[in-house]
């Protein structure tokens, strides 16, 4: 293919890119681009060339040992729930933008720690960058015919053109705003696409290899298996080599955290907290799909190339020695999306890093002080942007002249091996609140000097003289310091055994320094912050101590250089509000210090906004003592506030159940009055009656007829039973509604109990010729208090009578079993009750207006207390009209 | 010969009511409560109605409302006799336009009296 054409695939590839980049950027809002498989596929930025090309080549050449870099992610993801979800929280609330400001934070906004930071940073990336480049170089020249053709100089060199492609990408929507910790939509959402063509182009081939070239994954093992180094590819081969597994899984492990590019995607660009969820097992499973066929890839082109110089490109060379030109150039954009995402992501947060940490705070603070706002925007972005290509093109630079002999895997595991001397002091300072930051520049200085005797200079040596000797016979001749093999440990791989040093002097110093060494007040307050930043979530901006004088218009104006005074004011307003603080307040506290410094981070890094702050303020030492104390007690006073909330809950719940509980008292009481009332009521009245008859019996004694004489008689008799049947039932109710009467439980026979019942009656209903049925023969025990279950059927059978017509009235008793309960029945067939009255027969003191007997029968409470009786034994009684006429009421006993 | 309508649905007061009554000359009209009372009504101007509160159907305090609005009964007196005697209760019943408010239980010499001197 002919350079040009290609040279045209790539244009017309990242023109695409920049489209979908610019249209995500444009709805950055979406829930297309706000999503949690976005977040996850950017999290596979992690995935660069180094995977895609350089993975088959270990694979190829060493075996399985291409493996550890992917399970080290793996075991990190499970953890990230509690970890990043930490880092995340933490960064947020502190508007951090890069893994420099992270760390230079926590140790109380160390300038010298931030460009510590920085400098680590760009000695592990840098090359890394260069060896994406090279990548892209490499493949584009296999693809492209002229295989002749050697470049001369930088301007015909397509890699050159690239390489400055992609730093316009990285610097157009990378440096859209001056706050680096907004988020970049569009370079997210191209990464993620660029994700997802990475993996399907290189599944193609893999599947293209395997079932196109192959007969299957059997097949081509089958055929390696005959190969002689066969055991040694698919083993981790021996005890020694295991360390070099477990060393290479710890340091991706670091790696998936601390790289500046994770730290980007996964922290700074991380839009919700639960995205997290559904990362944790997407990204594995992205991971484990790349790596599905880099084993068969590998072992195929062992078999049909056998090249081993050129086992990085099997998954590019095998479909172009087999003619599919398509596929080869499908492979070299899966490879070209790898790097881009790599190159763009990495680029955009070294540059943060490079301008936040190490340009602002050392040189242009000044500047921007006397200058003005929008100026200051201006020289923000520029140096951003300076950043971005002086990044690239020193990568580029890097690339043309040393990566001749670096195996893309080789120069990967060097900077996670320099990226890993930041491991002590942020996976330890984020748990540990005694981390200092002098131990911390230390433990990091003194890691990076042993990388750079047992890795760096060997390598540097050997890539310069073409000497070996260094490596064979130390420094000075002396055996133990070899730099390949310090003190005697000889069987581990360089960069295993350069990071197995340097983490180890890196963590000696840092615990040591540590503890001989205390932090300042201000790092103690920061590393508390860490440490607890759940409880220090709740207090804001009120977790920074601090002591002394300050004016607000001062604070203002500095503000104001870097903000412009709209969003100044609107930030500020926004504060007063928060903190119910009137809008003129003069004098700054502490969080307002807080607050102010948080808004400059985005901007202008930590570091230099703490700087800044500084100036205009005239802050007082406050002893480490009393920054504890301080915020011991502000944590108490939100724990407080807290149970204090808690409590007040509580009462007010009490009192509405206090409430509540009066009302119904009251409501109680109401009707006890009324009850009273009624009671009082009814006893008059056959009083009233006795009353009366006696005066005129007495008075009249002489003039009365005695037929009338007899009837007064027989009525006085009638009200005295009526009184003392009336006072009977008031006590028994009364004793059944308080719950004062024992039932005499024991078992009998319904049948009986209903047939005695109705004997009772014989006489009264034969008089008014009124039938009484019982045709239920069959026995049914149950247990019952007899007496009383009597009382509720008298009551209900004289109901009826009462009821019925003379003559023609007909009450039908009956019983049946039905579920769980025994129910019985007395039917008549008299004129029923009207419907509205239903709902009151069981009230005590109702009387219906329907009966056929004149009033004196009944006292009011037979109903009630048939209820009270069947509700003692856990029962129910109800009522309802037959549909001819008549009325049932039925009531149904618990059975076992 | 006077005229008096007795509203009550206890049988055996209404019995010495009626005896009494009957005995000083009275006219007596009996009704088991208010229905049966303006039933009554409606062909008898009595001189006075004797009413109790408690009643089925129609209770007292309806049947004095429905007399009031009666023109034909304007000089007709409306008694109360009632158990009810708390204050509150006598109050609503004069309140409501009875001429008398007398509570059970009751001598019946004093009700002859207050009724005759009612309609004196």
């Amino acid at each position: 293919m002919s350079n040009y054409v290609l040279f045209l695939i790539i244009i017309c590839y990242l023109i695409a890119l920049f489209f979908i980049a610019f249209i995500a950027e444009k709805n950055s809002k979406s829930k297309w681009v706000n999503n949690s498989v976005v977040y996850t596929l950017s999290l596979a930025v992690y995935c660069t060339a180094w995977t895609y090309y350089g993975s088959v080549g270990i694979a190829a050449n060493s075996g399985i040992d291409f493996l550890p870099i992917y399970l080290g992610p793996v075991i990190a993801a499970p953890l990230w729930i509690i970890l990043l979800k930490k880092i995340i929280r933490i960064s947020r609330q502190h508007k951090i933008s890069s893994i420099a400001d992270f760390i230079s934070l926590r140790y109380g906004n160390n300038r010298f720690l931030g460009a510590l930071v920085t400098v680590v940073c760009l000695l592990g990336i840098v090359p890394y960058i260069s060896l994406q480049l090279k990548a892209v170089s490499e493949t584009f020249q296999i693809l492209s015919d002229d295989t002749s053709y050697v470049s001369t100089s930088v301007y015909d060199d397509s890699t050159f053109y690239i390489a400055v492609l992609l730093a316009i990408f990285a610097t157009f929507f990378g440096t859209q705003t001056t706050d680096a910790s907004e988020k970049h939509k569009g370079i997210v959402v191209s990464v993620a696409i660029e994700s997802i063509l990475k993996l399907v182009f290189f599944l193609f081939v893999g599947i293209y290899v395997t079932y196109v070239l192959f007969d299957g994954t059997e097949d081509i093992y089958s055929k390696m298996s005959q190969s002689a180094n066969f055991k040694s590819l698919t083993t981790i081969s021996g005890f020694e080599k295991g360390f070099n597994w477990l060393y290479t899984i710890m340091l991706s492990f670091m790696a998936i955290f601390l790289l500046p590019r994770q730290f980007q995607v996964s922290v700074v660009e991380n839009v919700r907290e639960k995205h997290l969820k559904n990362a944790i097992w997407m990204f594995p499973l992205y991971l484990l799909l790349f790596n599905i066929f880099v084993i068969f890839i590998a072992w195929a082109g062992n078999l049909t190339i056998g090249n081993a110089d050129q086992a990085e490109y099997y998954a590019l060379l095998l479909p172009l020695k087999n003619g599919n030109t398509f596929l080869s150039v499908l492979v070299f954009l899966g490879g070209f999306s790898a790097v881009i995402s790599m190159v763009v992501v990495a680029t955009l947060a070294l540059s943060t890093m490079v301008s936040n940490n190490l340009v602002i705070p050392y040189g242009f603070l000044d500047r921007f002080v006397k200058s003005h706002p929008e100026r200051n925007a201006k020289y923000i972005k520029n140096i951003r942007r300076i950043s971005i290509f002086s990044i690239i093109l020193i990568a580029y630079a890097f690339y043309v002249n040393f990566s001749y002999e670096l195996s893309l895997y080789s120069i990967g595991l060097m900077a996670f091996v320099i990226i890993a001397q930041l491991a002590p002091s942020f996976f330890i300072g984020l748990f540990w609140n005694r981390g200092s930051s002098k131990a911390t520049i230390i433990g990091i200085i003194a890691g990076l000097s042993v990388v750079f005797y047992t890795l760096i200079l060997p390598f540097s040596i050997q890539a310069f003289t073409g000497s070996a000797d260094f490596m064979q016979y130390g420094l000075n001749g002396i055996e133990a310091l070899r730099p390949h093999a310090l003190f005697g440990i000889d069987f581990l791989s360089p960069p295993t055994h350069a990071f197995f040093w340097s983490l180890l002097v890196n963590l000696i110093c840092y615990v040591t320094f540590s503890v001989i060494v205390k932090g300042n007040y201000r790092e103690r307050n920061y590393a508390e912050m860490y440490v607890d930043s759940k409880n220090y979530t709740d207090l804001q901006d009120g977790a920074l101590v601090w002591k002394g004088e300050a004016y607000v218009a001062d604070i203002k104006k500095v503000l104001v250089k870097f903000l412009g005074e709209a969003r100044t004011e609107r930030a500020l307003n926004l504060f007063f509000r928060k903190y119910n603080l009137p809008l003129d307040t003069q004098m700054a506290d502490a969080r307002l210090i807080n607050f102010s410094e948080k808004l400059l981070t985005g901007s202008i890094g930590s570091a230099s906004a703490k700087i800044l702050i500084s100036s205009v303020v005239k802050e007082d030492e406050v002893s480490l003592v009393e920054v504890l104390k301080i915020l011991e007690e502000s944590k108490e006073t939100i724990a407080r506030n807290k149970l204090l909330k808690e409590k007040s809950e509580e009462l007010t719940k009490l009192t509405d159940q206090l409430q509540e509980a009066n009302e119904e008292l009251i409501e109680k009481d109401k009707q006890k009055d009324e009850f009273l009332d009624t009671v009082a009521h009814e006893l008059k009245t056959p009083i009233t009656g006795i009353r009366a008859t006696t005066e005129l019996l007495m008075d009249d004694e002489d003039d009365m007829p005695s037929e009338i004489k007899t009837q007064f008689l027989k009525n006085m008799l009638q009200d005295s039973d009526r009184l003392s049947r009336l006072i009977h039932n008031i006590l028994d109710f009364e004793k059944l509604s308080t719950g004062r009467t024992q039932l005499n439980i024991s078992k009998y026979n319904i049948r009986k109990t209903i047939k005695k019942t109705i004997d009772s009656f014989n006489h009264m209903a034969q008089k008014r010729g009124v039938k009484i049925v019982h045709s239920n023969k069959s026995d049914f025990y149950a247990e019952y208090d007899e007496d009383r279950i009597v009382q509720v059927l008298t009551n209900l059978i004289s109901n009826a009578l009462k009821f019925t017509e003379p003559k023609k009235g007909k009450i039908i008793a009956d019983y049946k079993y039905d579920e769980g309960f025994l129910e019985i029945s007395i039917k008549d067939n008299g004129k029923g009750i009207p419907e509205e009255d239903i709902p009151f027969v069981f009230d005590k003191f109702y009387q219906s207006k329907n009966q056929n007997t004149i009033k004196p029968e009944g006292s009011g409470l037979g109903l009630a207390i048939s209820k009270k009786i069947v509700e003692n034994h856990n029962g129910k009684i109800w009522v309802k009209n037959n549909q001819k006429s008549g009325v049932t009421f039925g009531f149904k006993l618990p059975f076992e | 010969m006077k005229k008096i309508v007795i509203v009550d649905d206890e049988p055996n007061i209404v019995m010495t009511l009626e005896y009494t009554f009957k005995k000083h000359n009275f006219e007596v009209y009996i009704a088991r409560d208010g229905s049966e009372a303006l039933e009554i009504l409606e062909d008898v101007v009595p001189d006075v109605v004797m009413l109790d509160v408690m009643m089925p159907k129609v209770d007292g305090y309806q049947t004095l409302k429905l007399i009031k609005e009666n023109n034909k009964l304007k000089n007709t007196k409306v008694v109360f006799l009632t158990a009810k005697n708390k204050a509150s209760d006598i109050e609503k019943g004069l309140k409501l336009g009875a001429d008398k408010y007398l509570t059970k239980p009751f001598s019946v010499k004093k009700i002859v009296s207050e009724i005759k001197e009612l309609i004196a």
